[in-house]
């Protein structure tokens, strides 16, 4: 709705000024916050900043260390592992619920309520819950060791080789409710007219959907991308709640990293450095591709 | 004369505020299982006795969860009226900044140097010759409990040191129960560690390591008879289920596991399941090996505020925490040792009375939270637990990083 | 389910006003009860369910079990004796410190700090969405793209230039301050709601009203805001869930009397005594979880239809 509004006044200034001044907390939150909050952070990430910023620079110092650190690279595998597979799991999950949902079938209240419910809990409880269903002792593990397969081996709490899949099953567990919504939403703006004319043409349902529909519901992706995306950067008090990083360290992310070293270890600078390298990859990701969705080109 | 009555008049003014006006001192802190919050409660009802109100700020998840948001709270310009730290350096750039407030005249008048004991308490408080904070309680972490009932069903006799625990290890695991009980926090690997390093490798190698900071000393072989220790710890630790250190001593009291590394909090625990030590439990100070005890513990810090009052509320609740009566009561309700040797402990059990003990016969030694920043803690910290948990990492691997660790820290 | 759109046409009296939203699911129609096709279908929706209900169902279970019960049984079989004592425990006497009544302490705190912080959060973001979509001027589409970004960002690292920016502006540890707080991170996804939401609405009606000579306010007052319910309806929820939920910034924000029940929540399931009550725990949480759930189940419906509006178009 771009060319709603005039073009090349001669005031540029006053133009649209009570637009502009409705924008203000969103420039305010854009600049000074985010902005220049990151710029705040990346500065200080060359300081040696202990409990309280200060202004001593020390060069590239906290980043050799970062960059030295086995719990870092650690924390980076496991969030690219994490992330990798929670992005494929949550839309393909998502939007095969939301395709079965879309069937006409009796009790779809019923059934999307249930999908949807756990993302109404944190992720603190999220974590609680599955660590007690996933508990060795008396878990899915146990439960299914008492029926008598004694060799039943699952323990994604305390094995540090599947650990962050257990962390994975939790989150899937929150998450996938929302991206259904999202897709079932997707697929319902969806003209009939298209459905019908692909059966006229005897095109088969799942062709329909990979080469039709999928492609025509590229915003409800988009949306779902970024809300997903941003869950998979901040994992964090999932982390916690679950496996505290453990076992030995198995289970870290790097935005855990950020914080122990901002706060309990109460060096800043390492902190900061850990969350620069967080803000560049988002960043190397994300303004070319916020860029042509949002703001190369003008919408119709 | 009337000059004096009016003179007398004044100084009653003046004077009476400092009774009357009372005020609320919110205590943040995360003494929260339950022998810790029964000692609060002794700390707050005395400190209600001085006509003031304790405001309880309790966090619970421990110290690592608390911290960052005492620290935000006080950068942020919102303090609290006092708060929990552990002896040593997590407020030491508070008190730098100015935002702690000088309790000099307190300590002078309750003569804190002179009951404090061990003084290294008093020193950790101590910046530019200044004091700081009001230390409550001793802990020390050099100590092996041991159930009594889980080396009877495996047929051995109870150890009387840890190399016969670590003997006794595979006839346990035979009998079905946890050698070692051990929780996956990064904290109590971090401590049974060190605990290995004054009990097996000494007073002088631990001080070396990390009161100098001897990087040599570090990677020498000395500490590698330390490593090797971990590394049979390690073994006795494996397969072990639970997280917090609690849940770990629970398995001890319960029989499921042989022992436990913890420090001397763990008794509260004991305590409150009803068992008596030397008879369900024993305790090894140093672990039978070397009796020393390191004299880490808390401290009560209190940032510096604008209002009158409750700077006077802060006085008072220092001169509670040091206060003979209170230390008693709240110890024993704590498990810890008081921070003054002039008071009666006689209530104290014997594994509390042997650690009073060994403090007063000067078997101390500061504790690696008051010799090593918060961030070189942290890095060693995350060394210990992957160490722990990786079976596959070898002594000699985790001695080298250990080592650069050490040359690094300050 | 064929009202997906009459909410909307009935506010505006026009059936030309959603084209883009067709009522009703789609797919064939089912033919017989127990088909083939059925079967499969309501066979995955099924095992799906189970895998989203068995959580809550432990939950649910844990919390009537008595601790005895608790050690000796597994956790899936249902209580032998049924006991809310760890209900009333959680709720009225459960202890953090000295504190030894409860959750009850924080649920009218939390109901304080979400209320404004929602209301604030979403007419900001609202407005905001609404001069991305219907008023841009040079250079709103660099600032969005940037806050987009920040919603990559982890709280974990803004809170001390946050800390920084309150102090400065002397409203730290203020309730306006944590309401701030609140507007800041719900605003990068709302806008994105609200911006898609509000572009997708007849640009005729925008166009009308501007010959008509109504101004920014007034087309975003009278056209705007009474066609938005749903939108307003997926804000408000997303924004309960993640302000009630919201543990860390009301903690590190507000003081012991004023701490929000997570932070209750946090403490009992915390301070171990001993054993772990797992029951009290459950319990605990789920009286936590209760209100986003009870907003959830009440407007799950409003929910769907309100993110299709949002996010189909964008």
């Amino acid at each position: 709705m771009a060319q709603s509004t005039p073009s090349a006044r001669p005031n540029q200034l006053f133009r649209n000024l009570n637009s502009k001044i409705a924008s203000i907390p969103m420039i305010f939150v854009a600049l000074v916050i985010f902005l220049g909050g990151s710029i705040w952070t990346v500065v200080y990430s060359f300081t040696n900043s202990r409990l309280l910023p200060r202004t001593n620079f020390v060069g590239f110092d906290q980043y050799e260390r970062l960059w030295a650190s086995s719990r870092w690279i650690i924390s980076i595998q496991n969030l690219a592992i994490y992330g990798i597979l929670s992005l494929i799991f949550s839309l393909v999950v998502g939007f095969v619920l939301a395709a079965l949902m879309d069937q006409k079938i009796r009790f779809e209240n019923v059934f999307r309520t249930i999908f949807l419910y756990p993302f109404a809990l944190s992720f603190i409880v999220t974590g609680l819950v599955w660590q007690w269903i996933l508990n060795p002792d008396f878990g899915i593990q146990g439960i299914v060791r008492s029926l008598g397969w004694e060799s039943f081996d699952f323990n994604p709490i305390y094995d540090a080789d599947i650990v962050i899949y257990g962390i994975l099953i939790a989150g899937l567990w929150q998450g996938t409710g929302l991206v259904m919504c999202l897709m079932l939403a997707g697929l319902r703006g969806i003209d009939e007219d298209i459905w019908k004319a692909a059966r006229v043409d005897g095109i088969p349902m799942w062709r329909t959907y990979i080469f039709i529909v999928i492609p025509m519901m590229r915003p409800v992706f988009v949306t779902t991308l970024v809300i997903i995306g941003a869950g998979i950067v901040k994992l964090y008090d999932l982390v916690v709640a679950q496996t505290s990083g453990g076992p030995g360290n198995a289970s870290e992310v790097p935005a855990k990293y950020v914080y122990d070293y901002m706060f309990q270890a109460q060096n800043l600078g390492q902190g900061f450095a850990a969350s620069t390298m967080m803000l560049l990859t988002v960043a190397i990701i994300i303004i070319p591709w916020a860029y042509l969705e949002f703001g190369g080109r003008k919408r119709g | 004369m009337r000059i004096r009555s009016f003179a007398a008049v004044m100084a009653a003014t003046v004077a009476l505020p400092c009774i009357v006006q009372a005020a609320d001192l919110e205590v943040t802190h995360w003494w929260t299982s339950g022998g810790e919050a029964a000692a609060v409660k002794e700390l707050a009802n005395a400190f209600n006795a001085t006509g003031n109100k304790w405001v309880d700020g309790a966090i619970a998840g421990s110290g690592s969860t608390a911290r960052p948001i005492m620290i935000s709270r006080i950068t942020g310009g919102d303090p609290m009226g006092a708060t929990q730290f552990n002896h040593g350096r997590q407020a030491e750039e508070l008190v730098q900044s100015g935002l702690m407030r000088d309790l000099t005249e307190v300590a002078e008048k309750g003569k804190w140097k002179e009951v404090i004991k061990p003084a290294s308490l008093l020193d950790s408080c101590t910046y530019e010759g200044k004091i700081y904070c009001a230390p409550v309680n001793i802990h020390s972490w050099q100590w092996l409990w041991v159930s009594n009932a889980a080396f009877e069903k495996a047929g051995v006799p109870a150890p009387k040191d840890w190399n016969e625990f670590v003997a006794a290890g595979p006839k346990l695991r035979e009998a079905g129960i946890q050698p070692l009980a051990i929780g996956s926090q990064a904290f109590q690997v971090n401590g049974l560690f060190d605990t290995l390093v004054i009990t097996v490798g000494g007073k002088e190698l631990y001080e070396k390591v990390y009161k100098d900071k001897d990087e040599e000393a570090a990677a020498g072989p000395e500490m590698a008879k330390v490593f090797a220790a971990a590394v049979q710890a390690r073994e006795l630790a494996r397969g072990n289920n639970v997280q917090d250190w609690n849940q770990a001593t629970n398995l001890v009291i319960t029989g499921k596991a042989g022992g436990q590394i913890m420090g001397d909090w763990a008794q509260g625990e004991f305590q409150q399941a009803g068992q008596t030590a030397g008879k369900e439990y024993s305790c090894l100070a140093g672990l039978g090996l070397n009796e020393v005890l390191t004299t880490g513990g808390d401290a009560i810090y209190f940032p510096l505020l604008k209002d009158e009052a409750k700077a006077k509320a802060q006085e008072a609740l220092a001169e509670t925490i040091v206060d003979p009566k209170v230390q008693v009561a709240f110890n024993l309700k704590k498990g810890s040792v008081p921070i003054r040797s002039d008071i009666d402990m006689a209530a104290a059990n014997d594994c509390m009375k042997k650690g009073i003990d060994i403090i007063a016969k000067g078997g101390t030694a500061t504790s690696v939270d008051q010799l090593l920043s918060t961030d070189s803690m942290k890095q060693k910290e995350d060394l210990m637990s992957e160490f722990f948990a990786k079976a596959s990492m070898t002594p000699e691997a985790a001695q080298e990083r250990f080592a650069e660790i050490i040359g690094s820290a300050d | 389910m064929a009202d997906v759109s009459t909410l909307n046409t009935a506010a505006v009296g026009s059936d030309a006003v959603r084209p883009t939203l067709a009522p009703g699911p789609r797919g064939r129609k089912p033919k017989r009860v127990l088909s083939r096709r059925n079967i499969m279908l309501y066979g995955i929706l099924g095992l799906a369910a189970l895998y989203y209900l068995l959580p809550l169902y432990v939950m649910v279970v844990t919390s009537l079990k008595g601790m005895p019960e608790i050690r000796l049984g597994n956790i899936f079989s249902p209580p032998v004796e049924i006991t809310f004592e760890p209900w009333v425990k959680a709720w009225a006497q459960a202890c953090t410190g000295l504190n030894c009544d409860g959750l009850s302490r924080g649920f009218w705190n939390s109901v304080q700090i979400m209320v404004p912080s929602v209301i604030v959060s979403i007419l900001v973001a609202s407005v905001s969405g609404y001069s991305l979509a219907n008023w841009r001027f040079k250079g709103s589409e660099l600032f969005f793209s940037i806050l987009i970004i920040g919603a990559f960002i982890p709280y974990q690292v803004m809170i001390y230039p946050i800390v920084i920016i309150l102090r400065e502006m002397g409203i730290y540890g203020t309730l306006t301050g944590l309401i701030i707080v609140h507007t800041i991170f719900g605003m990068p996804i709302l806008t994105l709601l609200f911006r898609n939401y509000f572009a997708s609405l007849p640009e005729e009606l925008f166009k009308a009203a501007r010959i008509d000579g109504a101004g920014f306010w007034q087309i975003y007052g009278r056209i705007m805001l009474p066609m938005s319910l749903p939108i307003f309806v997926v804000a408000m929820i997303l924004q309960v869930t993640g302000i009630w939920n919201d543990f860390l910034f009301g903690v590190v924000f507000t003081r012991p009397d004023t701490y929000p029940m997570t932070v209750q929540l946090n403490n009992i399931v915390n301070s171990v005594q001993g054993v772990k009550e797992y029951n009290v725990n459950m319990a605990a949480t789920l009286l936590t979880g209760a209100v986003p759930l009870i907003v959830y189940f009440v407007s799950g419906r409003l929910f769907v239809r309100g993110i299709a509006a949002g996010a189909v178009k964008g």
